[in-house]
């Protein structure tokens, strides 16, 4: 078992919080939508969880639906808005995929080009879509989202904001201020795996993805996930105290950034980005080699996101931010969590440094 | 479980306890084995996948499934939705039929609708008053352009085993999909797709002891099932079904399935003879009780019992601190609405609102049994006229 997790976009370990109100939860049986008192014993602890993600979101907890994660809230409104949508070269595959939508370029260090949104926008006719995320799942770069909204709002459109990785790392009313909805994903902030959220303001319709009994205010249905949504509800809890931790990681994560030096390449670094995440590339050597070596040194990180981890194309974020295809095939991405340690980041810094002597040497040798 | 403050849980058919068994084999994913299932570049990631990959198998297994026709879900509801949605999607403009039970839950009805806007004709087929799907209507239903027969293994209020295999065999001489909801069947009644001819199945985790947030839906491999995938994204469970699979739900599923494999035919059994127990002990101290649906064809669990005269909401609200149960099925208990299913098998509203929906599971004591008949039989001599039984007896 490796014993350095540096892959905290990928899934981050469940909090105590969480696994603590789970252990409660487990001890009720009980439909949240039967009418008996194991019910709503169920109901009570989907309500409270609700009244929290709705606090850590800035919204009314009547705003707050739950889904079976961060894939699905994506999917829901990107499919569940007839519109024009438009959204960027730089969006997880749960938005680009969901929707047939015309793609903003971004820039060198992926923000999007707001000169670019305003000249799509002005073309638009009927009914407009924007979606964007708020921060990016591989190079941890920011958007800004007031920006965007300033021109969504504008040509009246909606906006639609992937808060996955941002929840948990920066104030989400930063983004709820703006966005008419909102994706958020428990497994990213130290709740548990399977359950998600949409936060949409008062209004805002949309046809839903998975119909059947009235659960969520008929927006979602299906038997209401309760002892992951009581998770989720701790971690948005422990997460409204968590902003301040994230920002010290940001010194971890410079330092290695730092220590690398000129021999990485490290993408989004002119960009504000989130304070855990890095993008470095080891110049002539191929991200699998690289994510094999960490492992073998004890080192848990990724080439790419997890979920195309298993794909071998190069990532679509970086060549959509100039890299080429050789270049983007040598990217990994680091991302820290609030235990990670110097021990752990000096640990990294040791190992990236042998694979790239090691991997200099056997390029002269051949 | 001994705790006498609890009501008596009789709602196993809305959700089930999840099994400790169940619980120790899911509790290690929550806390050291954590990873992404889909992370590839490190152990943590295997490890996840690893034990995804076994409960696949359990979970194949209890249905008599390849591990790669089984495709993880949120749930029985996404299942469903899946199933019709993205069949209705794939064939759409190519086939324009579908054939939907009146009796189904409510998330196939719903997708049937969604088919129907999309233009397909659906064929809203009627129930015999003992609740059971005739298979011969069925193939006098089907039409050249019908895409997609879909019946539940075992309906959710009344309990009773639809003919499937039946079913499966006029639609696979058809050249039809069937696909079954089968969330309710699973843990009560055997499912073999290969043996049944069903070519998609929906499953639940937590309607057999496993946990909530976590379902299945088997999609057949060959001859090969075509459908739309309901979402998109990173291209998890061979593109089906996107988003991180939920590790430590599917080891739970994985679980719950294998003790359904192993213990499927004895639970039966002894449940079976508790459900008998509670028939009888009511029968004996009500008059004018009468069952709803097919005695014989019904899960070992459940009864849906009607009592002249009183209505379901009242004999809850008598029974609300001694006995959980049910008046239709848990998604629409809160609606004042008589259950459809009933009134499809032929009750009227009267006798609809009359009845309730008792369900025992593999908790279940012969002593809850007893107490259960006491208190029920009580409120309904209460509810019937003031009359207790204890001054009757």
């Amino acid at each position: 078992m490796t014993a350095c997790y540096l892959d905290h976009n990928a899934t981050t370990p469940l909090g105590t919080p969480a696994r603590e109100a789970m252990a409660r939860a487990m001890e009720v049986t009980g439909n949240a939508s039967s009418v008996h008192a194991f019910g709503r014993a169920a109901r009570k602890i989907v309500e409270d969880a609700r009244a929290s993600v709705a606090a850590l979101s800035g919204v009314a907890p009547a705003n707050v639906i739950f889904t079976s994660g961060g894939s699905e809230a994506n999917n829901t409104i990107l499919r569940g808005i007839d519109a024009m949508r438009i959204t960027s070269s730089v969006e997880h595959a749960s938005v680009l995929d969901a929707a047939d939508a015309l793609r903003i370029p971004v820039d060198a260090n992926g923000i999007i080009r707001l000169d670019a949104l305003a000249l799509t926008l002005e073309g638009a006719t009927g009914r407009i879509l924007v979606s964007v995320m708020a921060a990016n799942n591989e190079t941890g770069a920011v958007q800004p989202i007031a920006e965007i909204a300033r021109l969504v709002k504008e040509h009246d459109a909606l906006l639609h904001v992937d808060a996955i990785q941002w929840a948990g790392k920066r104030p989400l009313f930063e983004i709820s201020a703006y966005a008419d909805a909102m994706s958020l994903s428990a497994h990213k902030f130290a709740g548990p795996q399977g359950v998600g959220a949409i936060v949409v303001k008062d209004g805002v319709a949309f046809e839903p993805l998975i119909r059947g009994g009235g659960q969520e205010r008929r927006r979602r249905a299906g038997t209401e996930n309760v002892i992951a949504i009581a998770g989720m509800g701790a971690a948005a809890d422990a997460a409204m105290n968590a902003v301040g931790d994230h920002a010290k990681l940001a010194g971890l994560r410079d330092g290695i950034e730092k220590a690398l030096g000129d021999a990485a390449r490290i993408y989004a670094k002119d960009a504000d980005r989130l304070a855990n995440t890095t993008c470095i590339a080891m110049p002539g050597v191929a991200a699998e080699t690289q994510v094999m070596a960490f492992d073998l040194a004890g080192i848990a990180v990724s080439a790419g996101s997890a979920c195309s981890s298993g794909k071998v194309e190069p990532s679509h974020v970086l060549l959509a931010m100039g890299a080429s295809e050789s270049e983007a095939a040598e990217a990994i991405r680091v991302s820290l969590g609030p235990d990670s340690t110097e021990d752990e980041t000096q640990t990294f810094i040791a190992a990236w440094r042998d694979l790239h002597a090691r991997t200099g040497r056997a390029g002269e040798a051949a | 479980m001994s705790d006498t403050r609890r009501p008596v849980y009789l709602d196993y058919q809305a959700t089930t306890p999840v099994d400790a068994r169940v619980m120790d084999a899911m509790l290690p994913f929550f806390t050291e084995a954590f990873g992404n299932p889909h992370s590839t570049s490190h152990s943590y990631g295997w490890e996840a996948r690893d034990a995804v990959e076994d409960a696949r198998r359990l979970v194949a297994t209890m249905i008599n499934a390849d591990p790669r026709e089984v495709v993880f879900t949120s749930g029985a509801t996404e299942s469903n939705n899946m199933a019709i949605k993205g069949v209705a999607r794939f064939f759409e403009g190519r086939k324009g039929h579908m054939i939907v039970p009146v009796t189904e839950h409510k998330c196939v009805l719903e997708s049937a609708k969604y088919a129907q806007k999309l233009g397909y004709d659906i064929t809203w087929l009627a129930v015999g008053a003992d609740g059971l799907i005739d298979p011969a209507a069925v193939k006098d239903a089907i039409r050249d352009d019908t895409a997609l027969v879909s019946v539940m293994q075992v309906n959710n209020e009344i309990g009773v085993i639809q003919p499937i295999a039946e079913i499966g065999a006029v639609c696979r001489e058809a050249g039809v999909y069937l696909h079954t909801d089968a969330a309710q069947a699973a843990g009560k009644t055997g499912i073999d797709v290969a043996a049944m001819n069903i070519d998609l199945l929906s499953l639940s985790g937590h309607k057999m002891y496993g946990p909530m947030g976590i379902g299945a839906l088997y999609v057949r491999r060959k001859p090969r099932v075509r459908l739309e995938p309901l979402f998109d994204g990173g291209g998890q469970e061979r593109t089906l079904r996107s988003g991180t699979l939920p590790a430590p739900l599917v080891v739970g599923f994985g679980a719950a399935a294998q003790i359904v494999t192993s213990e499927r035919d004895i639970e039966a059994t002894r449940i079976g003879d508790l459900r008998d127990r509670l028939l009888k002990g009511l029968q004996q101290r009500t008059p004018d009780l009468y069952v709803n649906g097919s005695m014989e064809h019904r899960v070992a669990g459940n009864l849906n019992i009607g009592f002249k005269g009183i209505s379901s909401e009242a004999l809850m609200d008598a029974l609300k601190d001694s006995i959980a149960l049910s008046s239709g099925s848990a998604c629409t208990s809160a609606a004042v609405e008589p259950s459809y299913v009933l009134r499809a098998i032929g009750l009227s509203d009267e006798d609809a609102h009359a009845s309730v929906r008792l369900c025992v599971g593999r908790m279940t004591t012969p002593d809850e049994v007893e107490t259960a008949i006491e208190a029920i039989a009580d409120a309904v001599a209460m509810l019937r006229g003031g009359t207790s039984a204890a001054s009757v007896a």
